[in-house]
């Protein structure tokens, strides 16, 4: 458990000295919700339905985008070998390294939400279910993510390629996310997709490491 | 790039099922132990048949031309790169039995050493130790001022040469327990001063029946190299 810990620590400390790399995906999310109204309409008729979806594919791109610095880094410069090497197992000091990713963009996404919900007409207690949905569903894309990540570390110009990997298995946290927000958006009971959102998140979190530590130990072999 | 599905894949899936040639009495002796190695990099053999033992207090040095699979040999011995003919045995056992050993006994420095350039040298090796085993932190003060890097410790290592990036990898072997080192490229970009220090560190753990098993291209003195392996005699 202390070593899950040191991992997280090193790895925010790593961030926090290079602090463009975590406000890029930051920014990111904020301009992509930022052009709807821009280039669709600035209508509240229009932007008050869409916001769900708008937030919920800006945050997942955002994450997209910052998942390709996950394990590269650290394989070009040997760190990942110096923790494949430790006695503790593989896969836990992986979960720290996720932990760290999602304190460093899924958090502040989910923190920024309100935010942008506000600038797209959601509705207070909407913009609520929203935050719920992204703090269940941002730990699943950054676990997906790390599996994906883990793959292509190793390979030059990856961007595309983890995209097409890691894109797909995004696809039901999505359809429960908008969906749950939709309901609420509805005055309709949402707890059903936030049950299946929770599940969808547990279901990762006992599997996305084992998968990710292996692929590591793959991208280390190559 | 791994090699396709060819018939070496198969041979190491069917491994399992191999009978285990000479029992593990003959070198019970031997800490690392190679046997029969084998590793093929696009349909070519870099090594094959390659057998050797590193015992406790020995320095064992391999050698070949640039390209030879000195480096994948060692990641192969260190568990990292898959093993793709013949086995690897720790203390006589399979590494896979017990990991939790191995993976304390051995302490590997790669030719990427993993320091992380916008940590400082002392942050980086308090990291290392956190995960490979606690250190005391006058210990690693220590270590520091043995590689050399006094009044560097909070510099961040971006700021320091190549030569003192080395040194604060280096600074692992006076915090590490590890009978095993394994060391890659050791004398890289260390100045003369240095390699003679590093030398006199080799055979320190030598003396404490460690064992050091290292390539490079820097002349080993006779005194402290026991055996020379040279993978150009190997190549099939």
């Amino acid at each position: 458990m202390n070593a899950v810990w040191q991992v997280i620590r090193r790895d925010v400390t790593l961030a926090m000295r290079s602090r463009q790399e975590v406000a890029n995906p930051l920014i990111f999310f904020v301009l992509c919700a930022s052009l709807f109204p821009l280039g669709v309409s600035p209508d509240a008729d229009f932007l008050r339905p869409a916001a769900g979806g708008i937030l919920w594919v800006s945050a997942l791109l955002a994450t997209l985008l910052s998942l390709d610095s996950l394990f590269r880094a650290d394989l070009e410069d040997g760190a990942l070998e110096q923790l494949v090497l430790t006695r503790h197992p593989f896969f836990v000091l992986v979960l720290g390294k996720v932990a760290a990713h999602w304190l460093l963009t899924g958090l502040p996404l989910i923190l920024l939400s309100p935010l942008l919900g506000v600038m797209l007409f959601l509705p207070q207690d909407v913009i609520a279910v929203l935050m719920l949905t992204l703090l269940l569903g941002t730990p699943v894309l950054s676990l997906v993510g790390s599996v994906g990540a883990a793959l292509t570390a190793g390979l030059r110009g990856a961007g595309v390629l983890l995209s097409l990997l890691v894109i797909p298995l995004y696809v039901p946290v999505l359809i429960f996310g908008t969906g749950a927000v939709e309901a609420a958006m509805q005055g309709m009971p949402y707890n059903g997709q936030l049950a299946l959102m929770g599940g969808i998140l547990l279901v990762s979190l006992v599997t996305a490491p084992f998968a990710a530590a292996a692929a590591v130990r793959i991208s280390l072999s190559a | 790039m791994r090699p396709g599905f060819n018939y070496v894949t198969i041979r190491t899936l069917l491994a399992g099922n191999y009978p285990t040639y000479g029992s593990a009495t003959s070198m019970t002796d031997a800490l690392l132990e190679a046997r029969e190695l084998g590793c093929e990099r696009d349909d070519r053999w870099l090594f094959r048949g390659l057998s050797f033992a590193v015992r406790e207090g020995e320095l064992v040095q391999i050698e070949g031309r640039n390209g030879a699979g000195k480096t994948t040999l060692l990641r192969m011995l260190a568990g990292l790169y898959w093993v793709q003919e013949g086995q690897v045995l720790w203390k006589g056992a399979s590494r896979e039995q017990q990991s939790v050993d191995f993976a304390e006994q051995l302490l590997f420095l790669g030719h990427r050493t993993g320091i992380k350039l916008s940590l400082t040298p002392r942050e980086n090796l308090a990291f290392w130790c956190k995960l490979h085993g606690e250190a005391p932190e006058s210990l690693q003060k220590e270590a520091l001022r043995k590689v050399g890097l006094k009044g560097y410790e909070t510099v961040p290592c971006h700021q320091l040469s190549a030569g003192q990036q080395r040194r604060a990898a280096l600074a692992r072997l006076f915090v590490s327990q590890a009978t095993l080192w394994i060391l890659d490229e050791a004398f890289t970009a260390i100045d003369r001063a240095g390699v003679s220090e590093l030398e006199g560190w080799l055979s320190d753990q030598r003396s404490d029946g460690g064992a050091i098993l290292l390539t490079t291209h820097h002349p080993i003195p006779a005194g402290l190299l026991d055996t020379r392996i040279n993978l150009d005699e190997l190549r099939a």
